[in-house]
């Protein structure tokens, strides 16, 4: 009886692409829904948009460059890069910040540097830098929070009909107003009040704080978290990333909050107030841009941390965790080139 | 002798890098009765002169000589040269043909064959057993193993003999190597459970021969039977100081003898010497086993278990088959094949070989014989672009970084796949296995080793080259040198000695006065004008 030859393994490989894709979308749904809950149905319409852009950009640069369409449209990369990129933008921005934010993700950062697994830099954080530096006005007008007390006029956050009209025509609806609806970020707050010298407990009055984070920011941090937790648990990402960089905040921030906790935030603060959490286990983690050492890992992650709050505490913008990402890429080839493993027997 | 050092090897267990639980699937073929069936006898049998790892052997018969069972059929290469295992008949019966035929080999390609048409009677050669091993030196114990033709069977078919002479009789812990790692094989573990005194009796002669002072059995976890039935044979030798059965967790790819011995012992054999330099000898059980029958009955290796198993075979089992039987006759004999059958491998799923005809003969590697079916095989895949996850660099054995390797070797950069080492690639599959972009990474792997032996040798060949030609530069330099030291020397003593100079001078003036005094005399003579020409012509001379 004859048989068709072929290489040793036999086996059917574990895990495809596409399946480490699908389930880093998966670990993000609670992520998802905490923001949706807390910042509205512009969540939702943002990740629709910015999905429906990508993929579209995806389907004409694998056309332009003759690549199999159905293939790599079937990775889901595209798709995961947009969401993460509308999570990082505010709930209410106009349809045009998507756009111009997945040109630059999916042609400029990902085909342009030769597509999935060529690109230098983490797309989705191109795409939020490009998008933070151009239109800053569009970039800072984020939601309040559910919940928060004097939200003045209204109580409720916009509606869907509310946000689709306002994403689709850059203008909020008569009845609503920026001011009313709007507000500056806990790491804002934090930011400029500690440099007017105030005190944190004075800054923390606020009732945009939360128990130790933001409001709702904490709550949506949570959730983030236990998506991450779920995808180390799958083994999809390595434990040593986020906990690098968790632990590099917490080690840092600590010993100033307990010399001077009334000028330096406490460690969970940091943690839980921006975006360290949902980049400590889903955008620095991108393997593409990443080491692939665990020591390399380690590594990286005290760079993406260090960088954060070098930008957070002297920098001009109140968060950094985006270009944190983007620098640490810069240097990823470095790390794992002077964190090789020892090969077996080899001195 | 016999006392064991409190740290020595195999008292604790340690970990290797990386690995994979693989599901085992051992029950499968496990569940028989013992002893395993043997095969009945075949009407031909193809012998492959090859089936060792190195140069091939010289073939000692000729077509229609009829053969005894046992009988050498080929011997050692020329001396000088790596020697290889010699191989034997497996029954009697007459040559009927010495050809080039297709054998199981990664290359596909057909290989020079003995084939024997069997006369039935299965008589054997007069067999020359050893009557007592203890009185066997290492160097009379390696002379009996090369006679024997044994190589290593655990898969890697290293001539035995060339092993053991390696070790320069210089080590102190013998580990036996009964880890099954990879899926489906049990052929090991049926030894052991079936015929644990060969196995123990076997490691007694060659702990004897070479002064080894520390036995070590290592075997998988789950392999409970199999320890308890090695336990009671160790008593009944009275070697309970010597030999000891260690069981190590099951883990893809512990049989590996390097990963084995950093299991038992922590440390690593350094890159590019031998497990010898660590005072340690790494023997798989079958090859025990055959190094026992060779000794205490004189019989070559003509025969090896064989597990014939995997979902496309009927009737899974552990069988004792002859070197040259047709693969085809094992399936046939355990059933044959069930209707899903997709694929025919020799070895495990991992680093089998995937064969193309069941009509292959058996070879001293066959250790299992794998039908998979469509289900439990890789579809064809697409090979996606790779996506530096790390998955190979977290399960591979040797420390390595797969993506880095396939990347320069996929840019033919092979000065960076130095710096990469892989050579310490021993081609487990792990990485291939896991990656998600389904990237063949050990057929890069192989290709890359393939074109660096190839870019040594041609190296090696213009370095010769090179050698030669400043071998001959040099040569014609020094003949010139010489050559010019001749004239010089010539010439000098031309120049240098004053009395031959002086003399042709004296010569030279000798033969101007005879010429003036001729012309004087014809001036004399004739006293006319002519005076002036005769000066002219003498200004001439």
């Amino acid at each position: 009886m004859e048989f068709s030859r072929t290489g040793a393994p036999h086996l059917p490989p574990e895990t495809s692409v596409s399946s480490i894709m699908l389930q880093v979308l998966l670990a993000l749904i609670p992520g998802i829904a905490a923001m949706v809950w807390f910042f509205g149905s512009g969540v939702l319409i943002q990740i629709a948009l910015s999905v429906i852009f990508a993929v579209s950009l995806e389907w004409l640069m694998l056309t332009v460059r003759h690549k199999p369409v159905k293939i790599f449209l079937g990775d889901y990369s595209a798709v995961l890069t947009a969401v993460l990129f509308a999570l990082c933008i505010p709930p209410l921005a106009p349809w045009w910040i998507s756009l111009v934010g997945m040109v630059f993700a999916i042609v400029v950062a990902k085909h342009l540097y030769g597509g999935l697994g060529q690109n230098i830099f983490n797309p989705a954080m191109v795409a939020y830098v490009v998008v933070l530096i151009a239109f800053p006005l569009e970039l800072t007008r984020w939601l309040s929070p559910r919940g928060l007390a004097d939200a003045g006029a209204l109580t409720e956050i916009p509606g869907l009909l509310q946000s689709l009209q306002t994403i689709l025509n850059g203008q909020l609806p008569t009845i609503l107003s920026w001011d009313a609806i709007s507000q500056a970020t806990p790491l804002d707050l934090l930011k400029n009040g500690v440099e007017q010298n105030r005190m944190i407990s004075e800054i923390r009055q606020s009732p945009i704080f939360g128990s130790y984070g933001g409001r709702g920011w904490e709550w949506v941090a949570n959730f983030y978290a236990l998506g991450g937790i779920w995808l180390i648990w799958r083994r999809i990402i390595s434990w040593h990333i986020p906990v690098a960089i968790i632990a590099t905040v917490i080690i840092l921030t600590l010993p100033a909050w307990l010399y001077d906790p009334s000028s330096n935030p406490i460690p969970l603060e940091h943690l839980f107030s921006g975006a360290l959490i949902l980049g400590a286990f889903f955008i620095a983690t991108d393997p593409v841009t990443g080491c692939a050492s665990k020591r390399g890992k380690l590594v990286f992650g005290l760079g993406v941390a260090l960088l954060t709050l070098t930008i957070r505490l002297w920098g001009g913008y109140p968060d950094g965790v985006a270009f944190a990402v983007l620098l640490m890429n810069m240097f990823a080839p470095l790390i794992d080139r002077y964190t090789r493993p020892r090969a077996y027997g080899k001195t | 002798m016999n006392q064991r050092h409190t740290d020595s090897i195999g008292d604790y267990l340690h970990n290797f890098p990386g690995g994979l639980k693989l599901k085992h699937h051992k029950a499968l073929s496990c569940s028989k009765p013992l002893p395993a069936a043997e095969i009945p006898l075949s009407r031909e049998y193809v012998v492959p002169i090859t089936q060792h790892l190195g140069k091939p052997t010289e073939i000692i018969v000729s077509v229609g000589q009829s053969v005894k069972k046992g009988q050498a059929l080929s011997k050692p290469g020329k001396s000088g040269q790596a020697p290889g295992a010699q191989v034997h008949a497996p029954t009697s019966g007459i040559v009927t043909a010495i050809q080039a035929m297709p054998v199981p080999h990664p290359s596909g390609l057909s290989s020079p064959c003995v084939v024997i048409e069997a006369d039935g009677n299965d008589s054997w050669i007069k067999l020359e057993p050893v009557k007592d091993y203890k009185s066997l030196s290492c160097i009379e114990l390696i002379q009996h193993v090369r006679a024997a033709g044994i190589v290593g069977l655990g898969g890697a078919v290293f001539p035995t003999d060339i092993k053991l002479q390696s070790t320069s009789c210089s080590i102190d812990t013998l580990i036996l190597n009964g880890v099954e790692c990879e899926p489906y094989i049990s052929c090991d573990e049926t030894l052991m459970r079936q015929a644990p005194e060969r196995v123990i009796e076997g490691a007694l002669i060659l702990g004897h021969a070479f002064n080894i002072t520390n036995i070590l059995i290592a075997i998988e976890d789950p392999m409970d039977t199999c320890r308890k039935t090695l336990e009671k044979c160790i008593k009944q030798f009275d070697a309970d100081d010597l030999i000891t059965v260690v069981c190590v967790p099951m883990l893809y790819p512990e049989g590996g003898e390097r990963q084995l011995i950093q299991v038992l012992s922590g440390k690593e054999v350094p890159a590019g010497k031998l497990p010898s330099a660590m005072g340690v000898l790494v023997q798989n059980v079958a090859t025990i086993a055959a190094i026992h029958a060779a000794i205490i009955e004189g019989k070559p290796l003509i025969e090896r278990l064989v597990t014939v198993t995997g979902a496309g075979i009927k009737d899974p089992q552990n069988v004792s088959a002859r070197i040259g039987t047709p693969i085809a006759d094992l399936v046939n004999y355990c059933g044959g094949y069930t209707p899903s059958v997709a694929r025919l491998i020799m070895g495990g799923p991992l680093m089998g070989l995937g064969l193309q005809s069941d009509q292959l003969p058996i070879v001293k590697a066959s250790n299992c014989i794998l039908a998979l079916t469509h289900a439990n095989i890789a579809s064809k895949q697409t090979e996606m672009p790779c996506i530096n996850c790390g998955n190979c660099v977290n399960v591979c054995p040797a420390g390595l970084l797969p993506q880095s390797l396939q990347m320069v070797i996929r840019a033919d950069n092979f000065e960076a796949l130095e710096s990469l080492n892989l050579d310490a690639c021993i081609e487990c599959g792990c990485c291939d296995y896991v990656c998600p972009s389904h990237i063949p990474l050990v057929d890069y792997f192989r290709y890359g080793k393939g074109e660096q032996r190839a870019r040594a040798r041609e190296k090696q060949f213009s370095e010769r080259a090179k050698s030669r030609f400043e071998l001959r530069e040099t040569r014609l330099e020094k003949l010139k040198a010489e050559r010019l030291a001749r004239h010089q020397k010539r010439k000098q003593a031309l120049v240098g000695s004053a009395d031959k100079k002086d003399s042709v001078a004296a010569a030279i003036a000798r033969a101007k006065a005879r010429k003036q005094a001729i012309t004087d005399q014809q001036a004399s003579s004739r006293s006319n004008p002519e005076n002036n020409s005769s000066s002219g012509s003498e200004d001439h001379s």
